[in-house]
């Protein structure tokens, strides 16, 4: 026993050593025109061998260590939840006060938190976007990141070429990017799982590419920039208004702050994200909602009992990418500036990692890691480097200690009562 | 005389070279238990699966009141009133008996979204409807006082019931039943045997059996089929089918 743990850890020590050296341990740096490759120093290679002294260890120990883990009491999240028929009934004043302290919020705290709410806001616009695809309807979208793109430039060519406002762009981006979705899910649906994760795979690709080559339209990889900030019924939040119009501090006869406009940004974001919780809600609650966990469950059922997989699934995909659309459309307004380098694969990945961590189907579980993902990486800005390193460690405790995610779906329940 | 409700003609399915059905018979007539019958492997599902349009024949035709159907989309035909269940218990184990209920009423109730998202009128009758048609079709079938459990969490038996009731609320004309007594004991599958004559008595619909329960089979059938490796053996009344001699070769020849 004792020496069988021993060759896994001699082995496990041995690849790790492999990996840092390769991927820590040596660093090409361009000194002039040559490239050079550089040592790590001596501070990372002491980091580097007590990694490898750490994962030596472990394995070596790990029948022990797995003992006395076993004897810790793993966190129930769910028992922090008061019971059911305590939240059934706090519920309307929960989502009120929810909703009161996140209006307040930002008048109370910096500028640049405010700023990161609202990023994180779209995160979860997007996770509980594809959650109705992939969490609800159980089909495997890799290319999300493409709708979202589709929501961006179409509010971002829309503004700079016609000068059409945020608010007119919003619906006509969720719709494009719904068209794009049905257009690519009528022939993608038929396909199986895995296929199907390679075709959107491909057509997020295809997407980020075609946006960078179609130089005329969209800029190509310079990206637009100057897009319109949202107006408050035409009231606007710079500094000097653009003619005929007329800014916010004149209007309210106070004096000029760039806060206005990042804590206005952020109530936007507030507000769709209440209206895709409102949406969703519904969704779950409708025939259409209940057909997409039942396709989920059994398809071979749903079809003996006269259901169309197809437009049913259709229908998820379609959802899931106007939500994207939405997305990506106040994205665009707020930074102002898009390029396709904001929509890589990369993007895709977190978002599915949002929807796996929160736990499949579950909408406040993937609030919760959206608010982590995007949170986390702020606070570990010293470790940007190690970002993705940190976020495969994360994914891989995940799988080891809580598969279902961090609030594991509980799907409102339809009652019969009599 | 009554009108032929499902009128199957020289149906034949082929596997590549295996014929899994060969030429086969079948007629039901409104208000008939109708059951088919053979040893293991004979092809009973595989003409479900053709019927029900799982498989697409490779031959053969199938007149469901008078409409060719063979070859139609499985959810088409079952939208056309001919609804089946499955050898092995197919339920949305996760979701709720009156959910499993409301699934199977997809195409009756108001799907449009924009009606959902603000439950309007026309929106909220169809749901009360199909709530008050669940609720029936689950008092039919001695379940609806588990209207609000996990389907996955009821026994055996309950899980068998709840499938009939599922199909019945999609307001079929023909029922095919895949061996629904299998893995019954005695008391529920008299309850079953009283169920599917109550189908026919009272609600007027007619059923295709699937059964190796013998007595059962006697029991209900007005018409029984014999299939023996694909092909058909024989057909008649109870009586006829217990003296046949070929049949009592098939079953008892084989043991
Ligand atoms: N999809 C398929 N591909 C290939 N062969 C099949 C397929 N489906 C069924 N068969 C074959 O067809 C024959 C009939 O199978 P079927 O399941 O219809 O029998 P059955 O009468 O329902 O038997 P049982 O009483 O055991 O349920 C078997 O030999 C089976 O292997
Ligand atoms: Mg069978």
């Amino acid at each position: 026993m004792m020496r069988q743990n021993f060759y896994t850890a001699f082995f496990a020590a041995g690849i790790t050593l492999i990996l840092t050296c390769l991927m820590v341990g040596v660093k090409l740096t361009s000194e002039g025109t040559e490239l050079r490759v550089v040592g790590a120093t001596a501070a990372q290679w002491t980091w580097i061998f007590g990694g490898i002294a750490i994962v030596f260890l472990s394995q070596l120990f790990r029948d022990q260590i797995s003992a006395a883990s076993a004897g810790i009491p793993r966190p129930n999240l769910g028992k922090l939840l008061p019971a059911v028929s305590v939240q059934a009934r706090l519920k309307p004043w929960l989502i009120a006060a929810v909703i009161v302290g996140l209006i307040v919020w930002p008048f109370m705290v910096s500028r640049g938190a405010v700023d990161l709410a609202t990023l994180t806001l779209i995160y979860v616009m997007l996770g509980l976007g594809l959650n109705i695809v992939v969490g609800l309807a159980g089909l495997l979208d890799l290319g999300y990141v493409a709708f979202y793109a589709i929501g961006a430039y179409t509010y971002a060519l829309l503004s700079s070429y016609f000068g059409l406002s945020f608010w007119v762009c919003l619906p006509i981006s969720a719709l494009l990017a719904a068209t794009f979705g049905f257009v690519l899910g009528f022939p993608v649906l038929r396909l199986r799982g895995d296929y199907l994760a390679i075709v959107t795979l491909g057509f997020g690709e295809i997407i980020r590419i075609l946006l960078n080559n179609w130089t005329g339209l969209t800029g190509g990889p310079n990206g637009i920039s100057g897009i319109d900030k949202p107006t408050l019924f035409g009231l606007e939040f710079n500094r000097r208004a653009s003619d005929g119009a007329t800014t916010f501090h004149e209007f309210m006869g106070i004096d000029y702050s760039s806060s206005y406009k990042v804590i206005f940004l952020y109530l936007i974001a507030v507000l769709l994200v209440i209206w895709v919780l409102f949406v969703i809600n519904r969704l779950m609650r409708m025939p259409i909602g209940r057909a997409w966990e039942a396709l989920r469950e059994d398809e071979i059922a749903c079809r003996s009992l006269g259901l169309n997989r197809t437009v049913i699934k259709l229908s998820a995909f379609t959802f899931g990418a106007s939500t994207a659309g939405f997305a990506g459309c106040f994205f665009a307004a707020r930074q102002g500036f898009i390029s396709p380098e904001s929509f890589v694969f990369i993007e895709s990945a977190i978002i599915l990692a949002i929807v796996v961590l929160g736990g499949m189907g579950s909408q406040f579980g993937v609030i919760l890691a959206a608010i982590v993902m995007t949170i986390l990486p702020e606070f570990a800005r010293e470790f940007s480097e190690y970002r993705m390193l940190l976020f495969g460690l994360l994914m891989v405790l995940m799988m080891r200690w809580r598969p279902q995610g961090l609030l594991p779906s509980k799907r409102p329940h339809m009652e019969l009562k009599r | 005389m009554s009108q032929l409700l499902l009128d199957v003609n020289s149906l034949t399915m082929r596997f590549g070279g295996l014929v899994a059905v060969n030429s086969v018979n079948l007629a039901v007539r409104n208000r008939q238990i109708v059951s088919v019958i053979g040893p293991n492997g004979a092809g009973k599902t595989t003409v479900f699966n053709c019927l029900s349009g799982f498989y697409p024949p490779s031959d053969g035709s199938v007149l469901f009141k008078g409409e060719q159907i063979a070859g139609l989309k499985d959810f088409r035909i079952s939208r056309k009133g001919l609804v089946r269940t499955f050898q092995h218990v197919r339920l949305f184990s996760t979701m709720t008996v009156i959910e499993n209920m409301l699934v199977a009423q997809h195409r009756h109730l108001n799907t449009n979204i924009v009606a959902g998202l603000f439950k309007n009128a026309s929106y909220r009758r169809l749901e009360q409807e199909a709530m008050d048609r669940a609720a029936f079709w689950l008092e039919q079938v001695d379940m609806l006082a588990f209207a609000n459990r996990e389907a996955g969490n009821l026994s055996y038996g309950q899980q068998r019931r709840l499938e009939i009731a599922r199909c019945m609320v999609t307001q079929p004309e023909l029922l095919l039943l895949d061996e629904p007594a299998a893995g019954l004991n005695p008391n529920e599958t008299k309850q079953l045997d009283e169920l599917i004559v109550r189908l026919r008595d009272e609600h007027e619909i007619s059923v295709l059996l699937i059964e190796h329960d013998m007595s059962l089979v006697m029991g209900i059938s007005d018409h029984i089929y014999v299939i023996a490796q694909g092909t058909p053996l024989a057909d008649g009344t109870p009586d006829e089918i217990k003296q046949n001699p070929d049949v009592i070769k098939a079953y008892l020849g084989e043991e």
